[in-house]
């Protein structure tokens, strides 16, 4: 029995050890649960709130300014903009600068008074149904409630009536709220980052691990061409990674596809340049292919969650949203999505494209000063 | 163009505290093969990978094939070959596929024909598509060889080329080291063989980062003043354990069943043997041996620090 202790104790204290040398892994052992319990415990929110509202109001008048006031102290809806012009709420929803459009048409006051139950339009970005059913469910509510406080006096009789108004509700986008709408394109950004960052995070490191590093470095390749060498050909897996879940979106889930398909491969293009450049710098910091595979991990858990994929990006709280940002995973998203189910130009999404390429550039930028040409 | 094809001097390089590099010189004339000798842990690797650029100095400075060895190594690289102690080239790719990379990295055209003469000259054109992780240790090093000599460099860094592999494999590499060197390629070689330290020009000898001697074989012998007894008989099995014990007697080592009896002062080695009686051996003197005279030096030079496990 103390024979077993002993040699027990003996492999304990040889396993401490080593779990200690390895400082990259027991670092990331030590802060993946608190990563987690952060990301999991404040950034994710189901129930997102102070969604950006643009509101097209064609008269301004107490009752109206009570309703919108109603909308906004309900905390579903911040008022980012004003817009007079109604064919515009296309473009900003289709930009995703704003998650509604709130209409009240000229004469709403007079004919609710009359009434003769006036509409009030909200148009949704229902691309995301998690985003968006909430605020939407909440308003017929909240918009009562305001009224019955308006309404006293000789127009108590109005707000007896089981709605004085009409609210309208055009779910943009996916007016059925399907979920795999969503869900499948933006399972293309997850299936490209988790292959490619892992594939790309084991490049540098297995010539390492092998012992091939010394004699690849005493040959004339320069740094820049053994990266790009090295990634090339991952830029073929990513496209065959991207046909087939395209395919798959289209003849299997029924997935439309409303936008021009050059937007999405430029888009596609770009992404998995970042991811590919993403994976080499990790491989540069990485002294195992162990340790590459969790760096790879260490990222991908908050592109999983903070990139709006799995969880509404406006529910998050704003340090969670600038992460998220910064995260080539979210722009990708916006871009797949804006284009297959929003039509989205390619002036809508400029700004994705602009992030990502930042972010590729880094990547790079990271990649080529880690990246040694000596054994030192 | 430099006379040398390595020149370097004060050369030092520490990895933390530890020295492992304590000021190296080393002009090394262009044409020649020289032999790169020392214990394990001598600094032998470390001095290469600094000559052909793979490792910064720490202190020194110096020039490889005329080429700054700080600032230069991208030109160095393309006019050396450098053969790593640990087989490096890719496992799980072909013998063909491994010099296919090479070529073409070094941009050798026309491609096929550069490989197929490099695979011939070599004798590896009928196992050109074995995977070279397969080969056994002998082809491998062949292997080696050809990928960082077909681009013919200038120089070729060859660190312990031969270690683990057969003595005919052996022999069969030494031939082409020399048939490269008539090609006119310059050859440093580090090796713990001393048949092959002798078919060098010449042998630098490292312990602890520091050139203990270095010269023509026969001068290094002669210069440690080694004088050597060699005892054959049947008596001689009893004979090692009582030779170690006498005063004058520096070494005793075994070749086959003759017992060397080595020392630098004669007289008292001459006396140490009239003591240890004849009954059933023979003495009689020979030139001493490379080895004995690498161990004599460094013990002069008290040099051998080594810890044996």
């Amino acid at each position: 029995m103390n024979d077993h202790i002993t040699r027990i104790g003996a492999i304990f204290a040889k396993e401490l050890v080593q779990m200690r040398r390895d400082r990259l892994t027991f670092g990331m052992m030590l802060m993946l649960p608190v990563l987690q319990l952060i990301l999991f415990g404040f950034a994710i929110n189901m129930d997102p709130k102070h969604l950006p509202t643009a509101v097209h109001v064609e008269e301004q008048t107490p009752i109206v300014r009570t309703l919108l006031t109603a909308l906004r102290t309900s905390e579903y809806y911040d008022f980012v903009l004003e817009t007079d012009d109604p064919r515009e709420s296309d473009r900003l929803l289709a930009s995703g600068e704003v998650a509604f459009v709130v209409s009240i048409p000229a004469g709403f006051t007079e004919r609710l008074i009359r009434g003769e139950r006036p509409k009030i339009l909200i148009e949704a970005d229902a691309s995301d149904p998690a985003a968006s059913t909430n605020a939407v469910a909440q308003a017929q509510i909240i918009l009562e409630r305001a009224l019955r406080h308006d309404l006293t006096g000789p127009l108590q009789n109005l707000a007896a009536q089981p709605g004085p108004f009409e609210l309208i509700v055009h779910r943009r986008y996916n007016p059925e709220g399907v979920t795999q709408y969503n869900i499948v394109p933006g399972l293309l950004g997850v299936i490209l980052t988790m292959t490619l960052v892992m594939i790309t995070s084991m490049a540098m490191t297995r010539e390492a691990e092998r012992g091939t590093m010394e004699n690849l470095l005493a040959m004339p390749a320069k740094p820049i061409e053994v990266m790009f060498g090295k990634i090339t050909p991952y830029v073929l897996v990513g496209a065959v990674q991207t046909g087939v879940v395209l395919l798959a979106a289209r003849f299997i889930f029924g997935v439309p596809f409303a936008g021009a398909l050059w937007i999405l491969l430029l888009g596609v293009l770009i992404f998995v340049l970042a991811n590919l450049a993403l994976g080499f710098t990790f491989s540069t910091m990485a002294k195992s292919q162990m340790q590459a595979m969790q760096l790879t991990f260490f990222f991908f858990l908050p592109s999983l969650l903070l990139s709006g994929f799995m969880f509404p990006f406006r529910g998050m709280p704003g340090w969670a949203q600038g992460i998220g940002e910064v995260l080539p995973l979210t722009h990708f998203l916006r871009v797949v999505r804006g284009v297959m189910l929003k039509d989205a130009s390619f002036a809508d999404l400029q700004f994705d494209f602009l992030a990502m390429t930042l972010f590729a550039g880094a990547a790079v930028s990271v990649a080529m000063l880690r990246y040694r040409s000596t054994l030192d | 163009m430099s006379e040398f094809a390595i020149d370097v001097r004060g050369l030092v390089k520490r990895f933390g505290d530890k020295t492992a590099v304590d000021g190296v010189d080393i002009q090394m004339p262009r044409g020649a093969v020289w032999g790169f000798l020392g214990p394990n842990g001598s600094g032998k690797t470390t001095t290469i990978r600094m000559i052909c650029g793979l490792l910064r100095a720490s202190e020194g400075a110096g020039t490889c094939l005329g080429y700054d060895i700080a600032t230069e190594a991208s030109q160095i690289k393309n006019e050396t070959g450098y053969m790593t102690q640990k087989f490096s080239f890719w496992e799980d790719l072909t013998i063909r596929e491994n010099l296919e990379f090479v070529a073409r990295l070094y941009q050798m055209r026309p491609l096929a024909r550069v490989v197929d003469e490099t695979l011939e000259s070599l004798g590896l054109t009928h196992r050109q598509n074995q995977i070279a992780g397969a080969l056994s240790g002998g082809w491998k090093q062949r292997m080696a060889l050809a990928a960082v000599s077909m681009h013919n460099p200038n120089l070729l860094l060859l660190d312990e080329p031969t270690a683990g592999v057969d003595p005919q494999a052996r022999r069969d590499f030494w031939d082409e080291i020399h048939r490269l060197s008539t090609d006119g390629m310059t050859v440093l070689v580090s090796t713990h063989y001393m048949d092959e330290a002798e078919r060098c020009d010449r042998i630098v000898y490292l312990a602890n980062g520091k050139i203990v001697t270095e010269g023509r074989v026969e001068k290094i012998i002669e210069r440690s003043a080694l004088v050597t007894f060699r005892a054959e008989g049947d008596g001689v099995r009893a004979l090692s354990e009582t030779m170690k014990r006498q005063p004058g007697v520096e070494h005793v080592a075994y070749f086959g069943s003759a017992l060397h009896v080595s020392g630098t002062e004669r007289d008292r080695l001459e006396q140490a043997i009239a003591g240890a009686g004849r009954n059933g051996v023979v003495w009689h003197e020979v030139r001493p041996s490379l080895e004995d005279a690498f161990i004599a030096l460094m013990a002069e030079a008290g040099a051998d620090q080594r810890v044996h496990a």
